[in-house]
């Protein structure tokens, strides 16, 4: 029952934002800090209850759920359910909430209520994503989050958002769409095999399927979470996104709507079409790398400050697509720890951008410069999350990336660990550029802005400590994670283990848990 | 012979054509509008009511010319009530205009009637019957405003193409009967089937110029050329009726006489019906995104929908006639509501059907602009609306079917469709309130809404069947499985 009360509060609170937004321009920020705050603690509260007792079993397949009778006629059904993926996710997308409704309260000055309006109803349906598990619920929710974004951009963004809104829109809605195929070709395969119509996750899981229509089938899925990831060459939409949306957006976007896709291809592509997943990953992992190099050096070449961190995205999501097509212990606890600690990063760095523009209305970097000198504390923010994105050791990005890395080697595609490692390196040199063209140097255009207020200070400190929490301790991320993981194991290897790499992961599972 | 319990039986269509007689004897005695309306709402709720009554009596062929079964007693009441809303719209809408509103709803009636009698049709006589009744309700209706340019072309073109379309339709139907010597759908299966090594020659051409009849009042390409010309020239609400009664009656007609006659599993017949579905998915969604008139927008959508809702057709079988009445039902609700926002938005002088005139409105009238976003995404087929459970069961029916090509047509021209459902919406949202001098300073009049309490009702009321629809679907599917099912 939780779980619904997770997604009912961000929807009611929506509405009520909406409504109080007529008479007061505060009370839909409080109204929607409120709300997303009771969903964190809420979260933190299932964090501490289970978390101790995360273990799946095959009994157990959930560590708790909500199953009611939605559409009884097309075996359609409303099941929410939550294991350890989906809590840590869930615990991102409310950190993020928060943080966004914090980045607009200055930011956003007209239409405050339908603003919070949409931004709790985005945050719902990321919430409905990570927890739904029919898949008829899932693509529900998949589908529901996309036009509270497309108004977000379409409304408050900047000066390019129609163009930019509507490439978004209609780019996942096409991707979505062909998901929405394969999911009903599965329903239906499964019916023929059993005679059951039914959506549900955990009886698809069983469905025998001949390796071409597998492959079919699973491109279907692939694609929709390959565009949302975004995977080189689909990831077009991304940066005219990233950059149009107002800061509140770009945060969701970079940091929760980018993990739908990763979350989709461990939580379903793998689980339901193991052998497809298997024959087609070095496809991926190939793209995942040009993404990796592809990313990085356009980032480099930037002159927007937040095209820039916008193209460090498909960087980075490079290596989570790298981590979870390799499949083993290490790159999925990469993949996942680079997940998290890019949402966390990138949208520090997307709201520490949108701080410098409120202050000096431009992000052309020509035009920055010598910030250094008159808002020290926000370019030393500034400073901290560039090398934390970057993947400087004690960080949670360096975890993911290293993992990544390392899972990469141990599935034997040393070539691609190679490339992947160069990505590493040019992500530093766009690093030392976001810093210094924009932070340091002299103050030439004779900036004097006023530095960070405690608004921003009190958001910042909580993303700078989690960070270095992930960077230094981040065996509770994979303690929670673990039992999805072993599960995850089971489910796939429910097939012939042929490929190198499922041996590989056959006798990583009996590798103590604790690496770190 | 036709017994008492036949008589009973099309109640309905007694009320209705009764009704329609009422109300025009009370034109003569007294004009008013407010009792002309009265009496016309009374009417179509006694015809809904009837529904019920009689429904315990369903199936029961009356004569060999109707069939009142469970399909015919579901499209009836879609039909009636749509009717009913549209009815409601037009109080207020021509309320403010020129000339007596009165007549209007005499033709409305008997549009309605014509509609019921083509749902019940199982005979060529009261197919072409009903689709007469109902034209000439419909060129008068187009015209209805017969001062004005738009709305008399608009009934001219209607008038003459609707004519010629009704009489290739006359002539396939004199081809078949020629060929076969029996006009009821269901002797002409049992015929076909009899013999099959009879020449199908012109029973083909026969059947092809059936289509065409058919084609023409769908809209579906490439039958489709009035329907930008009579959407944006005819009264908005008048509109919403040729876009839903005379379509969805005009369907459920299609899918019976196809399933019954059995013309439909002809290679060629499919064949012709795919190729129609393709080229009106793909230029309904083409040349909407051309146009810069709401109106026009919707007609093209409206092509588009028709090619979805065929989709559906082709899968055949149950989910298939589910997916139709489910589809339609849906496409009533979202039409008439997109139609009764654009009612309310006109003014006296002209409707409001440049996109230029939603331009800030959700900043204005933030629920008139609601209700219609809401609208525009059920038509685009977006979550939490009836449009978009209705997309998906036509998908599955397709899926079911295996006809791939269609299915992937359709995907890919609905995302392409998104974009002018999206321009609407974005010019609806755009311009942020900035203050109010300055606002007042450079803002060229808009037009400003006409709130109604008849129109706002309608509105509201479409508004949370969308959503339920849209949010819990069991309900109506399981109307639609007790009922619709019924027709194989």
């Amino acid at each position: 029952m939780i779980l619904v009360w997770l997604i009912a509060i961000l929807l009611i609170a929506g509405v009520l934002a909406w409504f109080s937004g007529r008479w007061s321009s505060t009370a839909p920020r409080w109204i929607s800090l409120i709300a997303v705050s009771i969903d964190f603690v809420l979260g933190l509260m299932l964090w501490s209850r289970y978390g101790s007792e995360m273990h799946l079993t095959p009994q157990r397949d959930w560590v708790t759920q909500v199953n009611w009778s939605w559409v009884p006629q097309l075996g359609i059904r409303f099941h929410l359910a939550l294991d350890g993926l989906s809590l840590l996710l869930l615990m991102l997308t409310f950190l993020l909430g928060i943080i966004s409704v914090l980045a607009s309260w200055r930011e956003i000055e007209q239409g405050i209520g339908f603003f919070h309006l949409n931004l709790m109803w985005i945050l719902a349906g990321i919430a409905g994503v990570f927890l739904a598990v029919d898949l008829f619920l899932f693509y529900f929710a998949w589908e529901l989050m996309l036009v509270p974004m497309f108004l977000l951009i379409a409304i408050w963004g900047h000066e390019r958002r129609n163009y930019a809104s509507m490439k978004f829109f209609i780019f996942t809605q096409l991707s979505g769409l062909l998901m929405l195929v394969s999911i009903l070709s599965l329903y239906f395969i499964h019916h023929h095999q059993t005679g059951v119509y039914t959506f549900e996750y955990a009886d698809l899981l069983g469905t025998h399927l001949s390796s071409h229509v597998e492959l079919l089938i699973m491109l279907g899925f692939f694609v929709a979470f390959a565009v949302k990831l975004p995977m080189f060459p689909l990831h077009t939409w991304l940066p005219d996104a990233h950059t149009e949306a107002p800061t509140a957006g770009s945060i969701i976007l970079a940091g929760l709507l980018l993990k739908t896709g990763a979350y989709g291809l461990i939580r379903f592509v793998f689980p339901l079409f193991p052998d497809a997943a298997h024959r087609f990953a070095p496809i991926a992992m190939t793209l995942a790398v040009i993404g990796i190099i592809y990313g990085a050096v356009l980032a480099y070449g930037q002159t927007d400050l937040k095209r820039l961190v916008a193209y460090t995205s498909v960087s980075h999501l490079g290596f989570v697509l790298l981590g979870i097509f390799a499949w083993n212990t290490w790159a999925l606890d990469g993949a996942l720890m680079g997940m998290i600690a890019h949402g966390i990063s990138t949208g520090a760095l997307f709201m520490i951008v949108g701080q410098v523009q409120e202050r000096t209305h431009t992000r052309e970097i020509s035009k920055l410069g010598g910030l250094w000198a008159t808002i020290p504390r926000l370019s030393g923010a500034a400073l901290f999350f560039a090398v934390a994105s970057v993947g400087l050791p004690g960080m949670g990005d360096f975890i993911g990336e290293f993992l990544v890395m390392i899972g990469t080697y141990e599935a034997h595609l040393i070539g691609l660990t190679i490339v992947a490692s160069i990505g590493v390196l040019i992500s530093t040199i766009y690093g030392v550029r976001f810093i210094q063209s924009a932070y340091q140097g002299k103050n030439s255009n004779n900036w004097a802005v006023r530095d960070l207020v405690p608004r921003e200070v009190v958001m910042l400190i909580p993303m700078v400590a989690i960070l270095i929490w992930l960077g230094v301790y981040p065996q509770p991320v994979f303690n929670t994670f673990k039992p999805v993981l072993s599960k995850l194991y089971r489910t796939t290897a429910q097939q012939p283990a042929t490929s190198q790499a499922a041996l590989i992961k056959t006798s990583l599972l009996h590798l103590p848990g604790d690496q770190w | 012979m036709v017994s008492t319990t036949d008589l009973f039986i099309i109640l309905p269509l007694l009320i209705l054509g009764g009704a329609s007689v009422v109300v025009m004897v009370a034109i003569a005695i007294c004009r008013n509008h407010v009792v002309t309306f009265a009496l016309t709402l009374i009417g179509l709720a006694a015809a809904f009511a009837s529904l019920f009554w009689i429904a315990q009596d369903a199936p029961r062929q009356v004569s060999t010319l109707l069939v009142v079964d469970k399909y015919a007693l579901f499209y009836m009441g879609l039909v009636i009530a749509a009717t009913f809303a549209v009815a409601l719209l037009c109080y207020s809408y021509f309320g403010r205009r020129e000339g007596d509103p009165e007549e209007l709803y005499v033709l409305l009636l008997i549009a309605a009637l014509g509609s019921a009698v083509l749902v019940c049709a199982s005979h060529f006589v009261s197919f072409f019957l009903g689709l007469e009744v109902l034209s000439v309700a419909l060129y008068a209706l187009n015209a209805y405003l017969h001062t004005r340019r738009f709305p008399l072309e608009a009934g001219i073109k209607y008038l003459i193409l609707a004519a010629s379309s009704a009489a290739f339709l006359l002539f396939g139907m004199a081809l078949v009967y020629g060929q076969l010597g029996t006009m009821e759908f269901g002797k002409i299966r049992q015929m076909i089937e009899g013999s099959p090594d009879a020449s199908h020659a012109i029973l083909l051409a026969g059947t092809a110029l059936i289509i065409t009849g058919f084609g023409f009042k769908l809209a579906l390409v490439p039958f489709h050329l009035w329907t930008p010309d009579i959407y944006e020239g005819a009264p908005a609400p008048v509109t919403a009726f040729v876009a839903t009664v005379s379509k969805g009656a005009m369907f459920a007609l299609l899918l019976r006489y196809f399933t019954w006659s059995g013309s439909h599993h002809y290679g060629a017949i499919f064949l012709v019906f795919t190729i129609i579905a393709i080229a009106s998915m793909i230029a309904g969604n083409f040349l909407a995104m051309m146009q810069s008139n709401v109106k026009r927008i919707l007609a093209y959508s409206s092509i588009a929908h028709m090619g979805y809702v065929l989709v559906a057709f082709q899968a055949g079988g149950e989910l298939a006639t589910q997916a139709v009445a489910f589809y339609l039902a849906a496409y009533f609700i979202t039409t008439i509501g997109a139609f009764g926002v654009i009612s309310m938005m006109s003014n006296g002088e002209r409707d409001a059907d440049s996109i230029d005139d939603y331009r800030g409105l959700f900043w204005r009238r933030p629920l008139l602009a609601s209700v219609f976003t809401a609208m525009l995404l059920s038509l685009a087929g977006i979550p939490l609306t009836a449009g978009f459970v209705a997309k998906f069961y036509v998908v599955t029916a397709g899926a079911s079917s295996q006809i791939w090509l269609l299915v992937f047509v359709l995907i890919i021209t609905s995302v392409f469709g998104l974009y002018y459902y999206l321009r609407v919406l974005v010019a609806m949202f755009s311009g942020l309130p900035q203050g109010h001098e300055e606002e007042a300073a450079h803002e060229i009049s808009p037009l400003v809404p006409a709130l109604s309490l008849s129109s706002g009702v309608v509105l509201a009321v479409l508004t949370v069947l969308l959503v339920w629809v849209g949010v819990y679907p069991s309900t109506l599917l399981n109307i639609i499985h007790h009922t619709v099912a019924g027709i194989l």
